[in-house]
């Protein structure tokens, strides 16, 4: 539920159209410490990483449409599954929800602009320089590391130098979320306008805050994770070598540690944008909203405890299997909540389905499928016949495919017209909505198949008992990539000559930036503070 | 013991899988493969209960997903604007939410209950009637009999799939990539109890049809237990990234009778003695070089290739290499001990002395080399 408004709240002048003193061209982009300029940077270096990631999981696709060795070699093979995953995560995922939260944290919660400005430029410019070490990495003697985005020990110390490079990346792209994490909360704990009490922020707002707090309390450990294996390989320590008294198993603890609650990081903001979108397309508040942050809270919270669900076929103790699978059990029960939610939101509101609102529904059914593949895969015996095979490729793609990207689909749609003042074409959003769908399902749903009858994932051949399904899977893949095209195609339309929006072109929606600021938004959101009964 | 014998085997393939299965047979028309849809049949009781277990737990899934979505969709159907439908604005429910807390968590310890027995099940590796170490070797399957009947046998089980096949020069094999040279050779109905490690990296032993999957983790032991109840070859993969040639380290395991067994153990082992080659017999360069080729075809060729051209620069070249036209102790120094922290094995201990000279000489007189022989006995000598 989004705090009530009241009507003459927005006295203060606007001066859209303009940009800070002084530098124009390159230069406004380079010393920009504008929340929205450097949201639309986050979001423009997403796409362009998602361009990259995808042409990389097309390749891979290509490779495996049929059996026996076509296009890479084994060892090109796994170089690109590796660089597909960091791409995708650290490159598209996560800074496409910074550029969320740049955008519309300070608009939603009556804020001139972030807290820290020129962190807030900082944190955007380390990511070319780290998504460029990344990718420079393929031109390396010895090309790319080939060890999956896990970077496992110690099969990370037989990697070349490009495994050097990928470490010094991942601590460039650790640092700016750290800092993008420092901002958004002093942010959203310092700047709300009067009366903007915690409870009546947006959920979009209540989900990044508890994100930033997660992204805070993992990135060091990453951190932690990839210098150990920066110095197994060059300084001589055995962290991870048995053979001066380290554990390769220790490695991954602290990686899971990490990933684990990074799921979330990537899928909580996603739930803000859908905690958004269903609302104003129901016309109607949110069902539960106090509930909704308690259950995102929860998430947080037990994220913490299920790292080794990752890790059953390790070999841990009986006692330790139990504990992990009934923490992992757990997860479900509040993310039921949210589900329910969302669904009761919906229930006897008034119902339209523009855009967003059908990406909004992509996600609920399809992350709800993939939440359930997840409560599968927590249970112990019928995770160590899947573990490491296609079935939980299936299961992470349909959570942060058809969960993040299809809610970040939803919120670009949903923000574009705020954003850029203009309108995008309906019906092509629709196409693009439906194409995606079905070439989605049709990459992803047949991998649960694959992965039950026994294909191992981060092979570049295979057994000729998967050929069908994995050529289904390739034509999916090949369709997909040229759905987003479109999607290219429709916000540049948008931009340069979409119909001008009006102030609040969705009649459900009701938070500030729709119901006090004119659109497109004014450079600076808020100069005086709404005010909010 | 089957765990969840209360209840029902449920129809393995969905209708939804049939509608999928029209539509790819229009899109592949031709002789299409059998679609897999499931788990792979179950080659043990344990396997057995894991199936009926995801069985469960996805009809439990299945049910309330269509529950759900009935709601949402329902709601899409009948709340539409379009219709005329007034938004209500309720916006919360106590008892509703406590409901949809509380009925989750215990459909949970339904589930959580015939999974913990099986948890339980699986983790019992006592009191086995066979034990079997295997190491995890950059890319192949080493086996060490180690207590039970046929004590003391060792067998190195690498990919036998020809490279033509795989790189579409000949025509694919039925188990292409899932064949080995030696398959692991086991007693049905006795309890295997199986020891994993690795020599290099991470790997993971796996095979589908006896629900058993265990990671082989360099430097330390981990455990885990099958036992077949039928006869015939199972076959898996290696299921942990553990570099180039991940996808080519098949697992095979050939379940006989206890009578074939003891045969099997027999021969093997007479057949062990007979092979041994003696490190001090003098051979021919012709002989040599012709043992050596088939060496280096099972553990060199991955990474060397075929050409001795390598795959540079992860993967060096042996034409004209400097160790293979070198001096002759830094060349078997080089297959004896590896290269740390490189995929260069330590061959010391899968090889014999007659097949590291043999390989050695091979690589030494081929691709424009001519570097001279080695003989078992100067490999021997350099054994540390």
């Amino acid at each position: 539920m989004s705090a009530v408004v009241d009507g003459h709240g927005h006295g203060h002048s606007h001066d859209h159209g303009e940009h800070p003193g002084g530098y124009g061209g390159i230069m406004r982009w380079i010393t920009t410490t504008n929340h929205k300029d450097i949201g639309t940077m986050y979001l423009w270096f997403s796409f362009l990483m998602f361009g990259i990631g995808g042409i990389i999981a097309v390749v891979i696709r290509a490779e495996l449409f049929s059996p026996g060795l076509q296009f890479v070699n084994p060892d090109l093979f796994n170089q690109l599954t590796t660089m597909h995953g960091l791409i995708m995560i650290f490159g598209a995922i996560m800074p496409a929800f910074v550029g969320f939260a740049n955008w519309q944290i300070p608009m939603m919660i009556g804020a001139p602009d972030m807290a820290f400005a020129r962190l807030n430029n900082w944190s955007f410019w380390l990511l070319p320089f780290a998504a460029t070490l990344l990718i420079l990495s393929f031109l390396m003697p010895g090309g790319a590391p080939g060890v999956g985005w896990t970077m496992y020990a110690p099969l990370t110390v037989q990697m070349g130098m490009g495994m050097d490079f990928t470490i010094f990346a991942v601590h460039l792209l650790g640092m700016s979320s750290i800092l993008g994490a420092i901002n958004i909360i002093t942010t959203v704990l310092n700047m709300r306008a009067p009366g903007m009490t915690l409870l009546r922020m947006p959920l979009f707002v209540w989900t990044w805050l508890i994100t930033a707090y997660l992204l805070l309390a993992v990135m060091p450990v990453l951190a932690g994770a990839v210098t150990m294996t920066l110095t197994d390989r060059h300084f001589g320590t055995t962290f991870f070598n048995a053979a001066g008294g380290g554990d390769p198993v220790l490695y991954q603890h602290i990686f899971w540690f990490f990933g684990h609650p990074e799921v979330y990081v990537v899928a909580m903001p996603a739930f803000g944008v859908i905690s958004q979108v269903i609302p104003a397309f129901s016309r109607k508040p949110i069902f539960g909203y106090a509930s909704m942050v308690y259950a995102t809270s929860a998430i947080a919270i037990i994220s913490f405890i299920v790292w080794a669900h990752h890790m059953y076929t390790t070999g841990m103790p009986v006692t330790g299997q139990l504990f992990f699978m009934y923490a992992t059990m757990l997860v479900a029960v509040p993310t039921g909540v949210k589900v329910f939610n969302w669904v009761a939101t919906m229930w006897k509101g008034s119902l339209s389905f523009e855009t967003p609102m059908l990406f909004a529904l992509g996600f609920l059914f399809m992350f709800t499928l993939g939440g359930f593949t997840g409560l599968v895969l927590s249970i112990v015996p019928v995770d160590i016949q899947l573990q490491d095979t296609y079935y939980v490729v299936a299961h992470f793609h349909y959570v942060m495919v058809a969960g993040a990207l299809f809610s970040a689909f939803a919120g670009i749609y949903f923000w574009l017209p705020k954003w850029t003042g203009r309108m995008y074409d309906e019906t092509l959003g629709k196409i693009h909505f439906w194409l995606t769908l079905v070439f989605f399902n049709m990459i992803f749903f047949v991998q649960h198949f694959l992965g039950l009858a026994g294909m191992p994932r981060r092979i570049p051949d295979y057994p000729l008992m998967f050929e069908t399904w994995n050529k289904v899977s390739s034509l999916g893949a090949f369709g997909m990539g040229l759905a987003q095209l479109l999607f290219l195609y429709i916000v540049v339309k948008c931009i340069r000559s979409g119909a001008p929006a009006p102030q609040k072109p969705w009649e459900g929606a009701d938070s500030l930036e729709w119901t006090h600021l004119p659109t497109p938004a004014p450079y600076h959101s808020f100069e005086t503070p709404p005010v909010l009964k | 013991m089957p765990i969840l014998s209360a209840t029902a085997r449920f129809p393995r393939a969905p209708s939804i899988a049939a509608c999928a299965a029209v539509v790819l047979g229009l899109t592949f028309s031709g002789p299409a493969p059998a679609l897999e849809w499931n788990l792979q049949p179950a080659g043990s009781e344990l396997a057995a209960d894991i199936h009926d277990l995801h069985e469960y737990v996805m009809f439990l899934c299945a049910a309330i997903f269509v529950g759900v979505f009935g709601f949402m969709f329902w709601s899409v159907y009948a709340h539409r604007k379009s219709k005329g439908h007034q938004a209500e604005q309720f916006h919360e429910n106590t008892t509703v939410e406590m409901l949809w807390t509380v009925i989750p968590a215990l459909i949970l310890i339904l589930i959580a209950w015939p999974a913990t027995r099986l948890v339980v099940a699986q983790k019992d590796t006592a009191a086995a009637d066979l034990t079997i170490k295997v190491t995890g070797i950059q890319w192949k399957w080493a086996y060490d009999y180690l207590k039970g009947e046929g004590e003391g046998i060792r067998l190195i089980s690498t990919l036998s799939t020809p490279r033509e096949q795989i790189e579409g020069h000949a025509p694919k094999g039925e188990h292409y990539l899932l064949e080995v040279d030696n398959e692991l050779v086991v007693p049905v109905n006795k309890k295997i109890r199986m020891i994993t490690t690795a020599a290099d990296v991470v790997h993971s032993w796996w095979v589908p049809a006896f629900g058993v999957k265990q990671d082989a983790i360099p430097g330390f032991l981990r455990d885990t237990w099958f036992r077949a109840d039928k006869t015939g070859v199972f076959r898996g993969q290696c299921a942990e990234l553990c570099g180039k040639e991940h996808g080519f380290m098949p697992v095979v395991v050939r379940v006989v009778s206890q009578e074939d067994y003891s045969k099997w153990v027999g021969d093997k082992k007479q057949a062990l003695l007979a092979q041994a080659d003696d490190p001090n017999k003098k051979w021919s360069r012709g002989d040599l070089k012709a043992r050596g080729e088939k060496v280096y075809a099972a553990s060199c060729v991955a990474c060397h290739q075929a050409s001795g051209k390598g795959m540079p620069p992860a993967f060096p070249p042996l034409g004209g290499s400097k160790i293979a036209t070198g001096a002759k102790p830094a060349h078997i120094d080089m297959v004896l001990n590896g290269k740390p922290n490189t995929a260069m094995a330590a061959f010391g201990k899968q090889l014999s002395d007659t097949e590291i000279a043999a390989v050695i000489t091979y690589e030494r007189n081929s691709w424009g080399n001519h570097a001279g022989e080695v003989q078992p006995a100067e490999v021997k000598a350099r054994r540390r």
